[in-house]
């Protein structure tokens, strides 16, 4: 998959598995139906008979890249107070009910959304509706809880970005690469603003987002569309509609000139990230003359070239061939709000430096802007995407995931119809032509991770445990 | 992306029944078992072999078993790593190779098209039956098995894994990491991975599941094609029995970290156990049951002590363990470890309240369908009733044998099967001279 190795992206590292999958694959639309309440609230269903087996999600436009300085996270704890409990149901009985019925459920934050999800035994879908329902407008978020939830998600920060050195250095390259963007943020949060944050600040954040006007309601599974349309009326058609609220869209400033940034932290590895600004698929693809709308689909590609199996450049050429890397990767997100990143990962062999494997990956680059690559490669990269079509849909979980994805950074979930065809489409010279567009020094940031020693002293606390704020 | 409880969420992912599958069995023509369910609605294969080669095979040469598996797609055949890679991939195919504790398999996804299945099914089984492991593709591997034991030393949480299982399993095979240690790993050679793979990677010694879009007659063609060639061998020996803890052990380990991981247990199950759903229900109850369970509510959601706190039971073919763990600030290290031995002690000393076993068994058997709604998920679950020997009707039985436990056959089981005053006990986190401070 895209980014094989583990740690370097783990506050995100799911995500991009799941778009990788998602979008070297795309049949979700296929099949779907889709229906607008009158307060708004949009609703797309896809049956899929296979098992007995129904996927409820409901997709909220909000998340870390919606707040601002000082603000920081604040998406991320409202989704962890969303099971603190409403007039209805007091907390943890949202989770009590789904469990009594056999019912999975979570719910995720990401840059540009928030979403919940219940997997359900096929029958009980209202079960998920009305309580979706319910907390979509009568939220308690109640102080006492917000006190002991706080604390829950300081420890989440501290777990997976404090004592993680790779996911740390992940978080200091976006904020060093984006500097008006919203994506400079990370999505739990600063911990300073975490230690800010008060349950104010999250009814204001609760009243503002959490309305039928922006949500998406994602059905995938063995139902019938019409009658979870009816479903849906009946449980969220009586909820006021809110005021239409328009996204944050503060978009970044142009980067002239390389940047670089260093991270030191105890471990005992070093590593590299390689940002560079990219574009992504957009809504209206002729409002820019400058980007063309196949260049994602490029982009795309491109990062199947370098890393899209143990036979493509990445591993055939850096971790075999040359034996510079440990392990290399390449990321890009081309379902996205704003603009946003390729990203190029990894780790040296021993033996060698960050020095020697930034200088071999930027030779990959310049390889992939002089030379054509092989048709045999795109064709490798084709005949993946078409197999990916496939393999998708063995789980209705991930069909529901990229409807919404798609939906909530203001896609068309229909957008995944076309996936398979515009990736077929892209020639060789589309691949060179992206790469000298964008994969440019101006755009770059160069960061990396310089291990401090693992045995030497504790390392300064930044965390601000016991109530100790910088 | 940020969930709420990551580990839930994984599992879903990858989390179909109608009805309950139906598993063809019968063995190739050189003896390899065959476990098969055909599913019609999606034109693609997923298939696995599993050999018993996993890290309790290593013998004083950890790491073993795992470089075994890594160097099978690396050449054979003659043809070399990026051959086999491309000719894999260029079908669309998917082949991942993995090695744990009881185990090694290499696994497949595929399209059926006769255009692709047959080309994928015979590099697999090159891979599978001549490796040639090169001389500099075992240089490069073994480098690379070194600078992922280098990684884990920056995980607090690797580290607290890798020191339980030291602990809780002593001189048993399963208490090394299948990664091995720096000294074993700098010590393997080729003619051992050589002599590995002649040793285990034998018909007697593998196990195939298979489940997709084909008939019983193609499912016989190509477990056939599969083992062509593959050399009968012998079966791997039965691996000791886990002895129980005598005493308590602890083991705090000084990492420069901000918090505390904290792991807690003992061996606990083996796969069949006689006690497998008692334990398997009450520990639902105690820790497994996601945002239900005991664990959950008093570390995490009436006192915020930490983002997860749970239990579970990893059966094995012999007792595999019981874990216990959380993470927090290390400030509040103790006491959350204190709250963890308390619930532990009183779940074992008094058992849950019957309201408590009637919401975990409707969870279990209400999500039954969810357990099994993906071809991967058939594979995962009849790769383990294959390879374990479990009843073949261990599916259609699985919702009864969970109503059938009680309050008083949990507390028996927990009784007789965990002693909370015999526990391993693992902290990994700064010093105590950091406790209650920061700069």
């Amino acid at each position: 998959m895209k980014s094989k190795r583990s740690g370097i992206q783990l506050t995100s590292g799911i995500i991009l598995f799941l778009l990788w999958i998602g979008f070297f694959s795309g049949s979700a639309g296929a099949a779907g139906k889709e229906y607008a309440l009158d307060n708004g609230l949009k609703l797309i269903v896809k049956e899929d008979h296979r098992a007995p087996v129904v996927v409820s999600q409901v997709w909220y436009k909000v998340g870390s890249s919606y707040e601002h300085d000082g603000i920081t996270g604040l998406s991320h704890v409202l989704e962890h107070m969303m099971f603190k409990g409403t007039k209805n149901h007091p907390a943890g009985e949202f989770s009590r009910i789904i469990s009594a019925n056999g019912g999975s459920e979570n719910a995720f934050t990401g840059m540009d959304y928030t979403a919940y999800f219940q997997t359900l035994e096929k029958s009980r879908l209202a079960i998920s509706f009305e309580l979706e329902a319910d907390r979509m407008r009568n939220l308690l978020l109640p102080a006492d809880e917000f006190a002991r939830e706080i604390e829950v998600v300081k420890e989440e920060r501290r777990m997976r970005t404090e004592d993680d050195p790779e996911s740390y250095t992940q978080e200091v390259a976006m904020a060093t690469a984006f500097q008006t963007s919203p994506y400079r943020h990370p999505i739990i949060g600063w911990m300073n603003d975490l230690e800010a944050m008060t349950i104010d600040s999250l009814h204001d954040w609760y009243q503002h987002w959490y309305a039928p006007a922006n949500a998406t309601v994602v059905v995938v599974g063995d139902v019938d569309a019409e009658v979870v349309y009816q479903l849906a009326i009946r449980y969220f058609g009586p909820l006021p509609a809110g005021k239409p609220v328009p996204a944050a869209n503060r978009s970044e400033t142009e980067q002239r000139g390389l940047k670089r940034a260093k991270v030191k932290r105890p471990a005992e590895l070093p590593s590299l990230l390689m940002l560079y600004k990219t574009p992504v698929l957009r809504n209206h693809p002729v409002d820019d003359s400058n980007t063309g709308d196949w260049e994602p689909y490029a982009l795309e590609v491109l990062a199947g070239i370098l890393d899209g199996g143990n036979s493509a450049r990445f591993a055939s050429r850096l971790i075999r061939g040359k034996e510079i890397a440990a392990s290399a990767g390449v990321s890009y997100n081309l379902i996205s709000r704003m603009d946003n990143a390729l990203t190029l990962s990894g780790t040296p062999a021993q033996g060698h430096t960050v020095a020697d494997l930034e200088r071999a990956m930027l030779d990959e680059i310049v390889d992939i802007q002089t030379s054509l690559v092989a048709d045999s490669e795109l064709e490798r990269v084709k005949a993946q995407v078409v197999s990916g079509d496939v393999y998708e849909r063995d789980s209705v979980f991930y069909q529901a995931m990229v409807i919404g994805m798609l939906e909530t950074v203001g896609l068309s979930w229909r957008l995944a119809d076309e996936y398979v065809e515009r990736i077929s489409a892209i020639s060789p010279e589309q691949v060179r032509q992206v790469a000298r567009k964008y994969l440019v020094d101006d755009y770059l940031t160069i960061t990396e991770l310089e291990p401090l020693p693992l045995d030497g002293h504790a390392p300064q606390d930044t965390t601000g445990g016991q109530g100790h704020v910088r | 992306m940020y969930a709420r409880g990551l580990l839930c969420l994984l599992l879903l992912m990858v989390a179909r029944v109608n009805a309950t599958p139906q598993i063809q069995h019968w063995r190739t023509e050189n003896g390899v078992a065959v476990f098969f369910v055909e599913t019609h609605e999606l034109p693609m294969l997923d298939l696995q072999i599993v050999f018993d080669a996993g890290s309790s095979r290593d013998g004083d040469q950890a790491g073993l078993a795992m470089l075994t598996s890594a160097l099978l797609e690396e050449g054979a055949g003659g043809l070399s790593a990026d051959e086999i890679s491309q000719r894999f991939e260029k079908l669309g195919a998917i082949y991942h190779g993995q090695s744990g504790y009881d185990s090694s398999s290499v696994s497949l996804r595929t399209l059926v098209d006769t255009g692709k299945l047959t080309p994928a099914i015979e590099n697999l089984n090159r891979v599978v039956t001549q490796p040639d492991f090169p001389q500099e593709s075992f240089a490069r591997q073994r480098n690379l098995a070194l600078v992922s034991i280098r990684q884990k030393q920056q995980s607090p949480g690797d580290l607290a894994g890798d020191a339980f299982f030291a602990t809780v399993f002593g001189t048993h095979p399963y208490a090394h990491p299948g990664e091995g240690t720096e000294e074993t790993v700098q010590a393997l050679t080729r003619e051992a991975i050589k002599g590995f793979h002649q040793r285990y990677y034998v018909a007697n010694n593998a196990m195939i599941a298979m489940v997709g879009d084909i008939d019983r007659a193609k499912a016989e063609q190509l477990a056939g094609y599969l083992t062509a060639g593959m050399a009968a061998g012998e079966k791997a020996a039965p691996i000791p029995p886990v002895p129980a803890l005598t005493s308590e052990k602890k083991v705090v380990l000084e990492h420069p970290s901000v918090q505390t991981h904290i792991l807690v247990g003992q061996p606990g199950m083996k796969r069949g156990d006689p006690d497998y759903f008692p334990l398997y229900v009450g520990n639902h109850i105690l820790g497994g049951g996601g945002m239900i369970s005991r664990l959950f509510d008093e570390i995490r959601e009436k006192r915020g002590l930490s983002y997860s706190a749970y239990s579970y039971f990893s059966p094995m073919r012999e007792d595999g363990p019981f874990i216990a763990g959380l993470q927090t600030r290390t400030d509040q290290a103790q006491a959350a470890l204190d709250l963890l031995m308390l619930n532990l002690r009183q779940f074992v000393e008094q058992g849950p309240a019957e309201e408590e076993l009637i919401a975990s068994k409707k969870n279990i058997t209400g999500g039954f369908p969810l357990q099994l709604d993906s071809n991967r998920d058939i594979l995962n679950y009849i790769a383990v009733i294959g390879y374990y020997g479990l009843p073949m009707d261990y599916l259609e039985t699985f919702t009864a044998n969970v109503e059938a436990v009680t309050v008083e056959k949990i507390k028996d089981a927990f009784r007789r099967r965990l002693a909370p005053d015999r526990l391993a006990i693992v902290m990994v986190g700064p010093g105590s001279q950091k406790e209650g401070g920061t700069d």
